[in-house]
């Protein structure tokens, strides 16, 4: 837990790890049991889908289950499918959760081998949508929006997560594979790799621009970054790709290196295991392991009224149940002991200002959050700069009422892009 | 599957800097005991038990208020306690009894609770309890009549009065190191000017106050009584026996701070301190009143949501 220093006259300073803590990589073995994926998606159990129980997958198979849809996951094991179930993520995402009971033979899938003989964007948005590391390959190729420019991220956006620090300093040559495969099937020209500051000098020359992000939170955060890298914000409400910016992480182009080099879909990530003490432990799990294993695994010991949190500590989200699957964007995993577990509370803003004075885009975050505990959501984007935020957590970090600030942010933004989504399919029937 | 164990699930952040609204009001309160007790060791048991009723009646008040209209109770936040001491420490140590509980009414049910309690009062709690009761009762409020009783080793007449209707000529006791080291009269906790200084920088440095206000508040005293002064040097009296006596250095670092009632923005904290210092002299020196420390403070409470619309341009923000 991190907590103000006693003197504050200077505001707080909430800083990255130096890359000095980054841990090395431990490497999971593969045991039997069961992984999940997250197919993209609304499921209900009496859908016809391409798949049912009993189905035999292969290691990177691409499952994807709706005729009409383009969606797809990738196993990440060979077995047997045991089940399909409709799993709620956060904010009403939904998804299909297909568990896989792994055999252990593993037989590698050859679909995408032939693909990859001759690397083209096509391939790679039909294979490699869900590498470990999670690129949104959709930005690339819309004439709407061109990309002009791609920020490959070897800094962690999180607080205490080190996975793409990792990654870059690890596997440089893999990522700099990925760098020029990159270039070559998006027609990019302009390449830019964010790595934090402290590691700048080590990385030695890569095939791309350089840019090198503060150590003060949230200088890694992807907005910021592209707001950096671009020299001029990105305009509110404007998403990266619409202002011409893709962004990956270092380990996302480190594994499409390696899937076209080696012909085969990678399915291990890397995770970074926070602990309860604050240490930290760097693991490659299989995609889909459910959490509570690889704490099992690690000796990290979760009881009653403890938290689990999926990502960091500022951005990241609590699950209710250790059986939770790791995703292909999953960075970190944390614990935090049921006596540092912190509360919001339902006291009014004081006006103190300090989540104004620590807010990194300027927003009045406490005439804001007035009009969000008020419903009063449009307003708050139009008067309020709703949509300067990038998303975090450092007023609800630091206010002194322990209002929960960003919890209402997130709502806010939900429940606008739903209020969108549905205005534009009215305009579209009309 | 069901899983048997239950895990705390809430939204990100996960961790928290550890600050409080109590913290804040207690570590408020603890800057401003030096001030305080130094009042305590000149004025006696009276001051004692003004401050003690000050505080233990605004607790009270708030008790009421909070079970009136069945929200939960607030008290251990220590705001009704610091409106209280705030209160107490402006007035005179002989104030009767029922002049303490009307005040700490006035503060805590129309100064905060009737606005919804803390957060959302527009003035200064203590400020609106002093100022009503000033207007009511104006002869308890003057300190020659009611210190009259008190024997001090040293000029027993108010500054500000001395000043308003003497002249600068009979300012001559009252040196700096005097009114710094307190040997003036006025409310319980407004004399002893070491002490709140004290209190001050350790609330600027623990980062409880806006040290904006505070000093653009003081930049403000001094720059006008300066103006003043040499404009008049007889009248008026020079710029540092207005910062450090009567109410100047309680409101500087106690009372123009308050959190609701002051802005939060660069600018506008810098307009609003400079205003509440402005005021103040101009009140003491062409005004009726002898101190109108606390009328200028309510009265830029009133600017304040005004005053905050000059804010930074957002991150991205199209105009
Ligand atoms: S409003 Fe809060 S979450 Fe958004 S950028 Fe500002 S501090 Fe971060
Ligand atoms: S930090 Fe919390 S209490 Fe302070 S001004 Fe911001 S929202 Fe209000």
């Amino acid at each position: 837990m991190l907590k103000q220093s006693f003197i504050r006259l200077a505001s707080t300073d909430v800083e990255y790890r130096p890359f000095a803590e980054v841990p090395a990589l431990l490497e999971t073995p593969n045991v039997p049991g069961n992984v999940t994926v997250l197919h993209p998606g609304e499921y209900n159990r009496s859908d016809a889908i391409d798949l049912k129980p009993g189905d035999a997958v292969k290691t990177g198979q691409k499952l994807a289950l709706f005729p009409e849809s383009v969606a797809y996951v990738v196993s990440p094991v060979t077995g047997t499918v045991a089940g399909i179930e409709p799993f709620a993520g956060d904010f009403g995402r939904r998804y299909a959760a297909v568990t896989i009971e792994v055999s252990d033979e593993e037989e590698p899938d050859n679909q995408f081998t032939e693909a990859a003989a001759s690397p083209s964007l096509e391939a790679a948005k039909n294979f490699l949508g869900c590498v470990p590391g999670m690129p949104d390959l959709s930005v690339f190729g819309d004439p709407d929006h061109p990309i002009d420019v791609l920020i490959v991220s070897g800094a962690d956006s999180d607080l205490m997560v080190d996975t793409n620090k990792y990654v870059i300093t690890a596997e440089t040559a893999e990522v700099e594979h990925g760098l020029h495969l990159l270039r070559e099937i998006t027609g990019v020209d302009r390449i830019v790799v964010a790595l934090p500051s402290d590691i700048v000098q080590g990385i030695g020359s890569l095939e791309a621009e350089v840019f090198g992000v503060s150590p003060a939170y949230p200088s890694a955060n992807p907005r910021m970054i592209a707001n950096a890298v671009l020299g001029e914000p990105i305009p509110a409400g404007r998403t990266l790709a619409e202002a011409g910016v893709a962004m990956m992480s270092a380990e996302t182009v480190a594994n499409i290196g390696k899937a076209f080099e080696s012909g085969s879909i990678p399915t291990k990530k890397a995770i970074t295991l926070i602990r309860k003490d604050g240490s930290k432990t760097m693991v490659s799990v299989k995609l889909g392991t459910p959490m509570g294993r690889i704490l099992r695994d690690y000796g990290e010991s979760l009881g009653e009224g403890d938290r689990l949190i999926l990502g960091g500590p500022m951005t990241g989200s609590a699950v209710f149940s250790d059986t939770y699957p790791i995703q292909a964007d999953t960075d970190a995993i944390m614990v935090q002991d049921s006596q540092a577990v912190s509360f919001v509370s339902d006291y009014p803003c004081i006006n103190c200002g300090e989540c104004i004075r620590i807010c990194p885009t300027k927003v009045q975050v406490s005439m804001l959050v007035r009009f969000l505990e008020a419903g009063q959501y449009e307003d708050a984007a139009d008067l309020y700069d709703l949509y300067s935020c990038v998303d975090c957590g450092l007023c609800s970090f630091v206010c002194v009422s322990k209002i929960p600030i960003f919890q209402y942010i997130r709502l806010a933004k939900y429940e606008l892009s739903r209020l969108q989504a549905a205005e534009a399919e009215e305009a579209e029937n009309v | 599957m069901f899983e048997q164990k239950k895990f705390i699930v809430s939204h990100a952040p996960f961790w928290h800097n550890g600050s409080s609204v109590a913290e804040r009001n207690y570590n408020i309160i603890v800057a401003a005991l030096p001030a305080a007790l130094f009042g305590l060791t000149q004025y006696g048991a009276q001051a004692l038990a003004v401050l003690c009723l000050s505080v233990s009646s605004a607790m009270i008040w708030e008790l009421i208020a909070n079970r009136a209209t069945k929200r939960p109770e607030t008290l251990g936040d220590g705001n009704a306690a610091l409106i209280g001491l705030l209160f107490g420490m402006l007035l005179p140590a002989a104030s009767p009894w029922w002049l303490v509980i009307t005040g700490t009414f006035v503060a805590v049910i129309v100064g905060k609770q009737i606005f919804g309690g803390i957060g959302g009062n527009p003035f200064n709690p203590a400020l609106i309890g002093y100022g009503i009761l000033l207007i009511s009762w104006p002869n308890r409020f003057d300190f020659n009549a009611a210190l009259v009783n008190f024997e001090f080793g040293f000029d027993t007449a108010f500054p500000l009065w001395v000043a308003k209707y003497f002249g600068t000529a009979e300012l001559d006791t009252f040196t700096a190191w005097n009114l710094l080291s307190g040997q003036q009269i006025g409310g319980i906790g407004s004399t002893f000017g070491l002490g709140l200084i004290a209190g001050g920088i350790y609330l600027i440095v623990r980062g409880f106050i806006r040290w904006e206000i505070s000093l653009s508040y003081l930049a403000g005293i001094f720059v006008t009584a300066f103006l003043f002064n040499i404009a008049n040097p007889d009248q008026y009296a020079g710029p540092f026996f207005h910062m450090f006596t009567g109410f100047t250095l309680l409101a500087a670092f106690f009372l123009a701070t308050d959190d609701a009632s002051s802005p939060v923005n660069f600018i506008p904290m810098l307009i609003y301190g400079a205003g509440c210092g402005m005021l103040t002299i101009l009140i003491r020196n062409i005004g009726v009143y002898v101190e109108g420390t606390a009328f200028a403070i309510i009265v830029m409470n009133c600017a304040n949501p005004l005053l905050d619309r000059i804010r930074p341009k957002a991150v991205g923000k199209v105009v």
